[in-house]
């Protein structure tokens, strides 16, 4: 009896001790799906982990929220006017790492070298970096191997640490796979930014405390004393942290429970278009498709059939049924703040099943085909249930698809491979570099076994567009270089080698006491973040 | 006995050895792990040269007689996605789960032995038919639901309990405890009950099926005879007779109480093994999952023998047929 009153005393202490916890208005205390991996920055290109380190390291530039590009710990940034090879960044003055030592022109030295090292998984993004120089205490130079004129987009995950620090730890490089052992950069972190690294369970619970030293105090709001974030794995448990009152922000809200919360007095719901457009893709390549049942032929290589399976699509529907509203329709495979978007582009062209069946006709496929579609159905929102729907729309003008949905870390194999494994298929696309180059060379190149055309899977090979391309990444003449965006859009929408179907939206669900504006990148920064006063 | 505990002992390994060919023949179809580990940006170059770093390419059986030698000498690999060895993110990972199976199990005994003993006592009550309802519930909704349910109720609508987590720990060596701090009992409560409900509806079943069949028999009859108050029958007799069967039972179902935490884990974001089990075939985390599968059947090897084991001390019949290999 005296054990069972123990339990009940112990159980109403616990109780006690969460409202006392949740009254701490100083306290942010914030949840997402997945943790980051590691808190080596360099170790893991990968967006979680970014967004943790983003709140201890600072990168020379970073986007703000509405995905504008601004300088960090870099002040300003030009072309060398000598060396169309080299940018030169004024770094900021009188910043100093959470050990206090002092942030200058070394330290941003060593902290390219270390990304750009071979078990970096920064490098892939640097592939073109061939070193930094330091000019004075705070003035750099980074030298690429040709004219680089997409430099600074590239930095804005590229975080700085600092020198001494990382050989006192042994950490001058990232940690490597093939070694196994773990380095003090995993738990342990030291950056300039606005928060420090109190303590870190992975996988349960990390806590930040406000950097009292952070340059920035007096510019940004950096509101939050204290920061507890935690993975929660289960969406209804996460929505139900939320509701009852045990997480102040949730970044990572499903789809069907937005409604529902955004009518919850006490909460705020905001929304934002995610840097991702989804589309499907299809081989245009081959002879002859391996899963249809056209001898001979291969029906998606007609350009008719693409723009009829275009026409099919009824985006509108997808965006009201399948994604409740939350999608922005696509007409071409570029998220709007990307550099080279332009409304007219983005128009596309509404659902036509009459005009889409008169187009299968004309191309000789009157009476249709069959085909095998690829689905991922863990990787994006409501990703199987759009690939349902395009099903339905496909059959809608003859063409019998057979749908296969399968976790991404079998789906996405058979894109990759070479030659790859699928004919028409879901993809997703983020583009960092906010700017269309990111597009084209990974998704319309031929694909050549190196760095282009790696997500290309279509067999679309077309000479010129590739010689439009491979300039880009070269021209420093911002006005020919958008010059030449505009002219490969305007061709690659007629050819309708992809059939976009809508830019993804993000949603934050949180208290009503705080507003954390959606960030396109999906990395919100918490120094912009106020908190109510206690 | 000696003999007969290597004999066990060898073929325990034998059955560990299965479990992990099985295993290691199951991740094949489990997809590609370098399409988790590196950027979307990477070469197909830099994809291959990692793929060979880690050993992917080489033929499954090599990959596996490697895995068996190094795992003989308790080294299980480099988690893919944390980095970390992987012994070391299982020991971090195993108090809490073993903290879950041991809490759930106990609230299974005590509350399903109640339940079991009143139901068969007073069977015609309303509260006996609603014990029978409530076992009915416990057996047949799904352990997800069950914990969905738990959560709405008791931490959205009423704010009682946490919904997540495992609330504020205790370092004690190598050990981490939630059972130090109120907190701590607060955020094991919900989780200990769902995943223990299950064990419990079998075991009032059990106590009430063995106590209904023991009251009725002679013995029971003789002590009514001699006069024994209800009292010293009822549990001095008859339920000492029912719990043989009902500790051989929740002794063999430790084992899947710890499997099936997997579930219960990933709701109340439970930070024991199951969860990292979960994340990790997500991520095709390959040494994560082969060495967390070992280990769910190393319990249930070690389980099975000792059980094996104390039948031979308890029951003399048994040891004479021990000298001949059954």
């Amino acid at each position: 009896m005296s054990a069972t009153r123990t339990t009940l005393a112990a159980l109403l202490l616990g109780a006690t001790c969460l409202t006392a916890v949740s009254a701490d208005a100083q306290t942010l205390r914030w949840a997402r799906v997945g943790d980051a991996l590691t808190m080596d920055p360099h170790a893991q290109n990968e967006g979680p982990t970014h967004t943790l380190n983003h709140q201890i390291y600072e990168t020379l530039i970073s986007r703000d929220q509405a995905g504008e590009m601004v300088g960090v710990l870099a002040t300003d940034w030009r072309i060398d006017p000598e060396d169309p090879n080299s940018w030169i960044f004024d770094l900021r003055e009188g910043v100093t790492f959470h050990n206090g030592n002092p942030f200058n022109a070394d330290d941003v030295v060593f902290s390219i070298e270390r990304a750009t090292s071979p078990t970096s998984d920064m490098k892939g993004l640097h592939s073109t970096v061939t070193g930094a120089e330091k000019i004075d205490d705070y003035t750099v130079r980074i030298v690429s191997s040709g004219p680089n004129p997409l430099l600074p987009n590239n930095l804005t995950n590229t975080f700085i640490m600092d020198e001494e620090w990382s050989v006192e730890n042994d950490v001058v490089e990232p940690q490597n796979y093939a070694e196994g052992e773990e380095t003090y950069a995993v738990r342990n972190a030291n950056g300039t930014g606005p928060y420090t690294l109190e303590s870190r369970e992975a996988e349960v619970r990390t806590v930040l405390r406000r950097n009292e030293n952070y340059w920035g105090l007096d510019q940004f709001p950096v509101g939050a004393a204290e920061i507890v974030y935690t993975p929660i794995t289960e969406a209804a448990t996460r929505v139900a942290a939320l509701l009852s009152g045990e997480v102040d922000f949730v970044q990572d809200v499903p789809v069907q429970d937005i409604e529902r919360l955004s009518s919850e007095s006490g909460l705020r719901v905001n929304l934002g278009a995610e840097n991702r457009v989804i589309f499907f893709g299809m081989d245009v390549g081959s002879e002859d498709l391996a899963t249809d049942d056209v001898e001979g032929a291969n029906p998606f290589a007609d350009v008719r059939v693409r723009q009829a399976m275009n026409m099919a699509i009824n985006r509108d529907a997808i965006q009201r049924v399948v994604m409740r509203g939350q999608s922005m329709p696509a007409g071409i495979i570029s998220p709007p703040f990307v550099n080279g978007w332009t409304e007219a582009l983005d128009e596309y062209p509404a659902a036509d099943i009459e005009a889409a069946r008169a187009l299968m006709e004309e191309a000789g496929y009157g009476d249709g085909f069959t085909a095998t579609m690829h689905c991922p159905n863990d990787r994006y929102l409501n990703d199987e249930a759009i690939c349902q729907a395009a099903v339905s729309a496909f059959g809608q003008i003859g063409i019998d698809v057979n749908l296969v949905s399968q976790s991404r870390s079998l789906h996405f194999p058979l894109l990759q491979r070479e030659p790859p494994e699928t004919d028409l298929y879901l993809l997703g696309w983020g583009v960092p570099t906010f700017d269309s180059e990111y597009i084209f060379s990974f998704l319309y190149h031929t694909r050549d076994g190196g760095s282009y055309g790696t997500w290309n899977p279509t067999g679309y090979s077309n000479p010129e567009v590739d010689e439009m391309i491979k300039s880009l990444a070269s021209n420093t003449d911002i006005d020919a270089r958008n010059e030449t965006i505009a002219d490969i859009w305007e061709i690659l929408k007629d050819e309708t080698i992809y059939i976009p179907v809508h830019t993804q939206m993000l949603s934050y669900a949180m208290s009503d006491e705080i507003d954390i504006p959606v960030d396109a990148e999906n990395q919100p920064k918490m120094k912009y973040v106020e908190m109510p006063q206690p | 006995m000696i003999a007969f505990i290597i004999r066990r002992i060898l073929q325990a390994i034998g059955v560990l050895i299965a479990v992990g060919l099985i295993a290691f023949s199951m991740f094949r179809f489990a997809g590609d792990p370098v399409n988790q580990l590196v950027g979307i940006d990477t070469p197909a170059a830099e994809r291959e040269a990692l793929r060979q770093a880690l050993g992917l390419d080489d033929p499954v059986p090599l990959q596996f007689a490697r895995y068996i030698v190094e795992a003989a000498q308790f080294d299980f690999g480099i988690s893919y996605q944390f980095r970390q060895p992987v012994s070391d993110l299982l020991a971090s990972r195993a108090p809490a789960t073993l903290e879950l199976a041991v809490v759930a199990t106990i609230f299974a005994l005590v509350v399903g032995i109640l339940m079991g003993v009143y139901s068969a006592l007073r069977r015609d009550t309303a509260l006996a038919k609603a014990f029978q309802a409530v076992s009915l519930i416990g057996i047949s909704l799904p352990t997800f639901l069950i914990g969905i349910l738990l959560i709405y109720v008791f931490s959205v609508s009423l704010g009682w309990l946490p919904s997540f987590g495992r609330g504020e720990t205790v370092r004690l060596g190598g050990w981490t405890t939630g059972l130090l701090t109120g907190s701590g009992w607060a955020a094991i409560v919900m989780p200990a009950v769902t995943l223990g409900l299950f064990q419990m509806t079998l075991i009032m079943r059990l106590v009430r099926a063995e106590m209904l069949e023991v009251l009725r028999t002679d013995y029971i009859r003789f002590a009514r005879a001699r006069g024994l108050t209800n009292r010293a029958i009822h549990f001095g007799h008859a339920l000492k007779n029912t719990l043989v069967p009902v500790i051989t039972v929740a002794g063999l179902q430790f084992g899947s109480v710890i499997a099936f935490a997997i579930i219960t884990e990933t709701v109340f974001q439970w930070p024991g093994m199951g969860l990292l089990f979960v994340q990790a075939v997500q991520n095709v985390d390959i040494p994560i999952m082969a060495a967390y599968l070992m280990f769910v059947g190393a319990i249930f090897v070690f389980i099975n023998l000792v059980v094996d084991i104390l039948y031979t001390i308890v029951d003399p019949r048994l040891r004479s047929s021990l000298r001949a290999p059954t």
